[in-house]
């Protein structure tokens, strides 16, 4: 069943290859991503299901087939709350960024090949539990972030189309010599996560190598400080439903890749060596969110705060601890979707205005209700209004993290805290500025509110956005076991 | 001695020779409308050898242990064969140049020879035949390379090419010399037991490791690269680029392992610093050049330094991640090649970065081939490059080279920086005069599409690894 998550995009690959007109290559997109938010919530179901009946392997649906046996590497594949959670998320993101771009006119078809591939890489990275596979899947959804942005972007496209695909394959060089070093570090006898986990046989002097590699290696991808200025340039030139993508759900990968790779499987040296990585994180909380609080381009606004919440997710799990790893993953949910909803909602005004610029935009909110209200939302779950989705994650995590007794752990802590009142300044002055007021500029006023497809893909994202906020708890007890599984095994 | 093992031992030398004859007897016979098919004809016996050679006999000696078989062999020659194969369909187009035309026979003959020589050298269980076979790779090639001779670049670059491995001949007979100074043999299974790794015989291995290291075009042998790549007919560059460098290095693997096995730490740290060199300025100099040619011979000298992770180890391993990688490496690099050779062949002899400014627009599906190709050259997963490298990664890493894995990963960053120019080229870059829309010949189609699908399912699909797998032995 999990293959069909890498598989359908692939299926979609083929039908957008032989498709002919726009039209069918929409009506492809529409009905795959479709399958594929079904295939999701059927996964959850089921997964909560068997859970109910009292199931408590740790990863469940699991398969493996050998694929290079002289290397031990399988295609293996498994999910756990953590990343069916992850999954529901990817499948919500393509589903809505579909929609986003349903108006995309120039060369659609390859557009959304590309787009596909990427899915591929998503998707796979997920079900995989196999370090192998799980690399493979890493790096196939990083490369076509290259052309998507660069031939489907804006502004300074090309610069940085490039700048994002070296960082971040930079950082896989470092994931992949980390990797090998678990493999043979663990003996060499197996390259499944589960049971190199289970060996827990890396000596502490090798590990100490190894953990900074990989922790370093996924963290570009999760925005960890100084390794994050791909960010802010590759989500403000990337197409729409590619910044929803990427910053909804590939920065996930970084996040992911740390807990479940660098602390799981290389737990001794993750207890030593945490407090550099803490700092680093502390910094990109508090720095990204001061350096959104300055920019004047919507889609940099919006990539600061990612920059300052990824972090946030980092610095969750470094507290090791369950309360604040719970939070860490709602926090990724949570930050999905409202990014994927911000980034939706700034494409759809920058469609219509043309500009991202906040000193060029002001009354939105008499010409365009509809997407206003959304940014609105967007804002408010962004700076953690009770009720929406990131209230509950910070919550969590700031909760969790306090937990640590030594005084390190909790003066970080408050200090990461005053990112929820920075992050306050800078929604509000956005949401003020561009949203009420008189609208100054006549060549807006006969601007047009959100089409059918547009207000699709924001309703959607809306109502998980709420969904997360007002009923956390099935989201949380799903992740609950796993997490508690995890940080059990990093903590032994 | 038996003679009929000859038939079963040699089969791929007795073969390629009756191909040559037969080829030569055509070029000789064949009027005017049946040499139109001379390509058909040629790969198609090509083809056919290569299968007949690619079945592994157990293995054997002939004439004294002069000449030496193993089931691996097979696989490599028969894998340089399909390379040979590729090229000659790409060499179509320019062969039925008004200028070349007459010399279609002669690009055969002499392609073969050095292919026949590639033979004998990995065939080779003494130094005398060794030798022979590394001339005969040679000399035809410094031919090829100044196929062209009314251009002044084609003839130059053969001088230039004819010289250096002259030069790098010397060298190496030179050091055979020491070799048979101090054991007093030259078969190679009774050399192993006699090197004590003397200073003499240290100096030896230098010498041989240098003649090797200029077919297989490593830093600091590299300098005639550029230039031959650049100037010789694009055909005779992708053949040098893949067969020769896949034939070299796995007999450098070959030697090293079997005849320096009591010398392995001096030829590790020998090929520790030749790999970092090759790698790292290789990758350095690519980032500056403009004409592709030049380019993707720079690019394949790094690739060479990548082989030699695989050979450091000098591991089973080592050896089944070579032969793969040069598999690889073959279908992505004739990709490109082959893409470049017809984009010239086409568009007036257009070579240069520039060129391929907006070359999507108008050669969509070429410009799709191309980028698979180099992607696959880069290590990006799900093409066949990224399970190549990862294995010669792996194989280096199993054998202890942690910092030399290291910094050829960091390299891999810069590699895939200047193969993602070529991308932004031909995707993003607007342009005023972009190559016009052409229609490919059908033997350049059938070369694309057997690269292609090597770049898209070598990786994915186990099963080519696994056969080589179970024929490799090391150290």
């Amino acid at each position: 069943m999990l293959s069909l998550f890498p598989l359908l995009p692939l299926v979609m690959m083929l039908g957008l290859w032989l498709a002919r007109s726009p039209r069918q290559v929409r009506a492809v997109m529409a009905t795959g991503s479709s399958l594929l938010l079904v295939l999701a919530v059927v996964l959850v179901v089921r997964y909560l299901g068997l859970r109910e009946a009292g199931e408590t392997a740790p990863m469940l649906f699991t398969d493996s087939v050998v694929w290079y046996a002289p290397l031990n590497i399988h295609y293996a594949v498994g999910v756990d709350g953590i990343s069916v959670a992850m999954l529901l998320l990817s499948a919500i993101i393509v589903f809505t960024g579909t929609f986003a771009s349903w108006r995309m006119e120039h060369d659609v078809k390859a557009y959304f090949l590309w787009f596909c591939l990427l899915s591929v890489g998503v998707f796979g990275f997920f079900v995989s539990v196999d370090l192998f596979t799980m690399f493979m899947f890493y790096e196939v959804a990083l490369i076509p972030m290259y052309l998507l942005i660069g031939v489907w972007g804006s502004g300074r496209k090309e610069y940085a189309a490039m700048k994002l695909t070296l960082m971040l394959m930079g950082g896989s060089a470092l994931l992949l010599i980390g990797i090998l070093g678990i493999y043979f570090g663990a003996g060499a006898t197996t390259m499944n996560v589960q049971e190199i986990a289970a060996l827990h046989n890396i000596p502490l002097s090798l590990q100490r190598i190894w953990f900074p590699l990989v922790f370093i290696g996924f963290g570009v991808l999760g925005a960890l400080f100084p390794f994050h200025t791909w960010s802010p340039d590759g989500h403000a030139s990337a197409p729409t439903a590619v910044s929803m993508l990427h910053a909804g759900v590939l920065m996930k990968l970084g996040g992911y890749g740390c807990f479940r790779v660098a602390m799981y499987l290389l737990p001794d040296a993750a207890q030593e060596l945490s407090w550099i990585f803490i700092l680093l994180t502390t910094v990109s909380v508090v720095y990204g969110a001061f350096a959104a609080c300055v920019q004047t381009d919507l889609k940099y606004i919006n990539a600061y705060s990612s920059v300052s919440h990824c972090g946030l997710v980092l610095f969750a799990i470094l507290m090791m601890n369950t309360t604040a790893s719970t939070g860490a993953i709602l926090q990724m949910l949570s930050h999905g979707l409202m990014t994927a909803l911000f980034f939706a909602l700034i494409g759809m005004i920058y469609g219509r205005t043309h500009t991202r610029d906040i000193r060029q935009l002001s009354g939105l909110m008499k010409v365009m209700p509809f997407l206003a209200v959304g940014y609105v939302i967007a804002g408010l779950a962004n700076l953690g209004l009770p009720g929406l989705s990131g209230f509950v994650a910070e919550m969590t995590i700031f909760n969790g993290a306090f937990q640590n007794p030594d005084t390190f752990h909790r003066v970080v802590t408050v200090i990461a805290c005053t990112s929820i009142v920075i992050t306050a300044v800078y929604i509000l002055r956005v949401v003020g500025k561009i949203l009420y007021g008189t609208c100054d500029n006549p060549e807006h006023l006969k601007l047009s509110d959100a089409t059918w497809d547009e207000r699709l893909s924001v309703i959607c994202l809306i109502v998980a956005v709420a969904g997360l906020g007002l009923a956390p708890l099935w989201v949380s007890d799903m992740i609950h076991g796993s997490v508690s599984e995890l940080i059990a095994h990093i903590l032994s | 001695m038996d003679y009929t093992s000859i038939f079963t031992l040699m089969r791929a030398e007795v073969t390629l020779t009756a191909i040559l004859v037969l080829l030569f007897l055509y070029d000789l016979l064949a009027g005017e409308r049946a040499r139109r098919h001379f390509t058909a004809v040629a790969s198609l016996l090509l083809a056919l050898q290569a299968v007949a050679t690619a079945f592994p006999a157990a293995s054997g000696e002939l004439f004294g242990g002069m000449f030496h078989y193993e089931p691996m062999h097979a696989v490599v020659k028969s894998l340089l064969t399909v390379g040979a194969m590729i090229v000659c369909l790409q060499a179509d187009g320019w062969l039925r140049d008004a200028e070349t035309r007459h010399k279609q026979g002669e690009f055969y003959i002499l392609t073969l020879s050095t292919l026949l020589g590639m033979y004998f050298m990995i065939g080779a269980g003494h130094f005398l035949m060794f030798f022979i076979g590394l001339e005969l790779a040679s000399v035809p090639m410094a031919c090829l390379v100044a196929f062209d001779k009314y251009r002044n670049y084609s003839a130059e670059a053969g001088a230039k090419y004819i010289l250096c491995a002259l030069f790098s001949s010397g060298l190496m007979l030179y050091g055979i010399s020491f070799l048979y100074g101090t054991t007093g043999t030259l078969y190679f299974d009774d050399m192993a037991s006699r090197i004590d790794g003397s200073p003499l015989e240290i100096m030896a291995l230098v010498f041989f490791f240098a003649g090797l290291g200029f077919k297989i075009s490593l830093v600091p042998f590299h300098l005639w690269t550029a230039d031959a790549y650049q100037g010789a007919p694009t055909a005779v560059t992708s053949y040098l680029s893949v067969v020769s460098k896949g034939a070299a290095a796995f007999v450098l693997f070959t030697t090293l392992v079997k005849v320096f096995a009591p010398m392995v730490e001096e030829w590790q740290t020998v090929l520790w610093i030749v790999t970092v060199l090759s790698i790292t300025v290789a990758n350095l100099f690519a980032l500056r050049q403009h004409d592709l040619k030049r380019f993707m011979a720079f690019s394949s000298i790094s690739q060479a330094g990548y082989i030699m992770l695989a050979v450091i180890g000098g591991s089973s391993v080592g050896m089944t991640s070579l032969v793969f990688y040069v598999l690889v490496y073959m279908a992505a690099n004739l990709a490109v090649f082959g893409v470049l050779s017809t984009v010239e062949q086409h568009s007036g002899g257009r070579v240069c970065l520039e060129d391929y400014n907006g070359f999507y627009r108008t050669n969509p599906r070429l410009a799709v081939l191309m980028t698979l190709g180099l992607f696959s050259l880069a290590g990006i997963p799900p093409f066949a490059g990224f399970f190549s490298k990862f294995f010669v990664f792996a194989a280096a890493f199993r054998s202890g080279f942690y910092v030399l894995v290291f910094i050829a990963l960091l390299n891999t960053v810069i590699s895939l920086y200047y193969y993602l120019l070529i991308v932004k080229a031909m995707y993003i870059t607007p342009s005023e005069t972009p190559i016009a829309t052409f229609r490919t010949d059908r033997y350049t189609r059938i070369s694309l599409a057997l690269c292609t699908a090597g770049v898209l399912l070598l990786g994915l699909v186990s099963a080519v690894y696994d056969g080589i797998n179970a024929l490799a032995y090391g150290l």
